[in-house]
């Protein structure tokens, strides 16, 4: 059944009033909310990104393998054959030390320049290019392609993103434990307010029941004062990591790029961010409020 | 007549084992005024908390308007309490709310139409006789006139049962008898009026049928009967 519009008003206007009658308790309310917010929102804009580099390294881990400078055409071909045949091999690729270098000023960017002597003698020696057809194959690969003649080197990425992963393990499991915390604090500190609300309307309350209002018709004005409460809550972090990334990303964001590393785009991220953290702060203040309300409605 | 009210073998038990109401039968007609009377702790109370779904029956059945309350689901309670007028002892006022406010609040929460609100609310405060106070607040009213204010707020929805726990038990036997006579105008109306008094004076004077409980189980019902106790 929809709600008469006036009802709805009259509702709006029951929180508000309270609100502003509690008002030190609702700004500590929506501060403890903001506060959480603030942290939460900190913690999932790195926990995000950091969950988008290893992917991307993991996604592109291949294993390296460099060639003696002195083998022969045929060598390679037996080589590449050999390679080829190793059962979780999925693709080789013959990369020339020409274009191995030239990948590498590419990625270089803008400080190509410094790097004329590199161009003048090329250090590095041809190789084959192997991806395997799935990330944890890599070592396995790697030490058996290893002791393969006319192999000086092989190189895999397998360490960095396994330790990038274990980090992120362990950030992200801190993380919890202490969002959690501080989201339990803000919907028993909106609890709190709330009861005071409702304490002071006791009165008010059995009498609505006693004439026949409904439990919804009850609840509305604390359902609606918990919802501002959450989302006021959110405006201030919403403004903040929009600030926090826009800086990142614009500043710290060229320098990662170099080291092949790419952040989630501003707007992608300051979105979802964005209305995330609105949708936990209500969810907080909702909860919160509903959570102090039902055991008053038992009359 | 219709009953209105009817009591098939109730029985009420507390949770911590009191066994309050033991086995009411009763019925109630459309229009009739009943004093329900009995020494203090006989069940009172509990019988008028019954009719008000406040409190479910332990065993039996409890009909309103040929209705059994007694399985009524809980969301559909808050309506049937629309359909029943209750009156306590301590007049259960918002002390911020002006006099004619009080009235309109039990109007808006159930979302009455405004204009039907206003109409309404004049009417019963001068039923009540209180209509040049309505702008007076609770405070600055005597114990007769907050109660009024409240038998106006009870019958607003205009309810075919109206019931009263001690209406005049906070009351000198003066204003009293203005209650009394509150409750007569509305009784005229076709409200049925059930009410659990301590006045000996107001049972014996003004003559009604007089419901007698003692020990949770009625000991007397009689038409136009006296109070029967020397209190
Ligand atoms: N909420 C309750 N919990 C337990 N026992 C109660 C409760 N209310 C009333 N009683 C008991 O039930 C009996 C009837 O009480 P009540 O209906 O209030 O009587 P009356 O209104 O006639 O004085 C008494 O023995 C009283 O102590
Ligand atoms: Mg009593």
């Amino acid at each position: 059944m929809a709600m008469k519009i006036r009802t709805l008003k009259r509702h709006v206007n029951e929180s508000f009033k309270s609100l502003g009658r509690n008002g030190w308790m609702t700004f500590a309310s929506v501060s403890a909310v903001t506060v959480s917010l603030l942290l939460v929102g900190l913690f999932l804009m790195v926990m995000f990104n950091l969950n988008k580099i290893a992917g991307d390294i993991e996604s592109d881990v291949e294993v390296r393998v460099y060639l003696d400078q002195s083998i022969t055409k045929t060598q390679q071909k037996t080589l590449e054959q050999e390679l080829q045949k190793i059962p979780n091999v999925q693709s080789v690729r013959f990369q020339s030390k020409k274009e191995g270098l030239d990948s590498l000023l590419e990625s270089l960017g803008n400080d190509k320049q410094s790097f004329t002597d590199l161009q003048k003698e090329n250090p590095l020696p041809n190789a084959f290019i192997l991806k395997t057809k799935k990330p944890e194959q890599t070592i396995g690969v790697a030490n058996t392609v290893k002791d393969y003649q006319n192999v000086t080197d092989v190189r895999y990425g397998k360490g960095t993103v396994e330790k990038l992963f274990r980090f992120i393990r362990i950030a992200r499991n801190v993380g919890i434990v202490l969002i959690i915390g501080l989201l339990f604090t803000s919907v028993f500190l909106i609890a709190n307010t709330i009861k005071l609300t409702i304490v002071a309307r006791r009165r008010e309350i059995e009498i609505m029941k006693l004439v026949g209002a409904t439990n919804a018709f009850v609840r509305w004005p604390y359902f609606i004062e918990g919802l501002v409460m959450g989302v006021l809550g959110s405006i201030i972090p919403v403004i903040v990591l929009m600030v926090v990334y826009r800086f990142a990303y614009y500043n710290l964001g060229g320098n990662l790029q170099q080291m092949f590393i790419r952040l989630i785009p501003y707007q992608t991220m300051t979105l979802n961010l964005s209305l995330l953290l609105i949708g936990i702060g209500a969810l907080i203040g909702v909860w919160g409020s509903m959570n102090s309300v039902r055991k008053f409605l038992k009359i | 007549m219709e009953d209105v009210i009817v009591m098939q073998n109730v029985w009420k038990a507390y949770p911590n084992g009191v066994m309050a109401l033991n086995g009411i039968d009763l019925s109630v007609k459309q229009g009739e005024f009943v004093y329900v009377v009995g020494p203090s702790g006989a069940g009172k109370s509990t019988f008028i908390k019954m009719i008000f779904r406040e409190l479910k029956p332990t065993r039996g059945k409890i009909f309103i308007n040929n209705k059994n309350i007694a399985n009524l689901r809980e969301r559909q309670v808050p309506y049937f309490r629309r359909k029943i007028g209750v009156v306590f002892q301590d007049f259960r006022l918002l002390p911020k709310l002006t006099v004619y406010e009080n009235v309109a609040f039990a109007l808006e929460v159930i979302e009455e139409h405004p204009r039907q609100i206003k109409r309404r609310v004049v009417e019963v405060l001068d039923l009540v006789g209180l209509k040049h106070k309505m702008r007076s607040f609770p405070d600055q009213l005597s114990g007769g006139e907050q109660q009024r204010v409240s038998i106006a707020r009870s019958i607003c929805n205009r309810p075919p049962v109206l019931i009263a726990d001690e209406p005049t038990g906070n009351l000198d036997p003066e204003t009293s008898w203005q209650i009394m006579e509150v409750f007569k105008r509305i009784n005229e109306q076709g409200t049925t009026i059930v009410m659990a008094t301590h006045n000996r004076d107001i049972v014996n004077k003004i003559r009604h049928r007089v419901v007698a409980l003692e020990g949770g189980m009625i000991v007397r019902d009689e038409q136009e009967g006296d109070y029967g106790y020397e209190n």
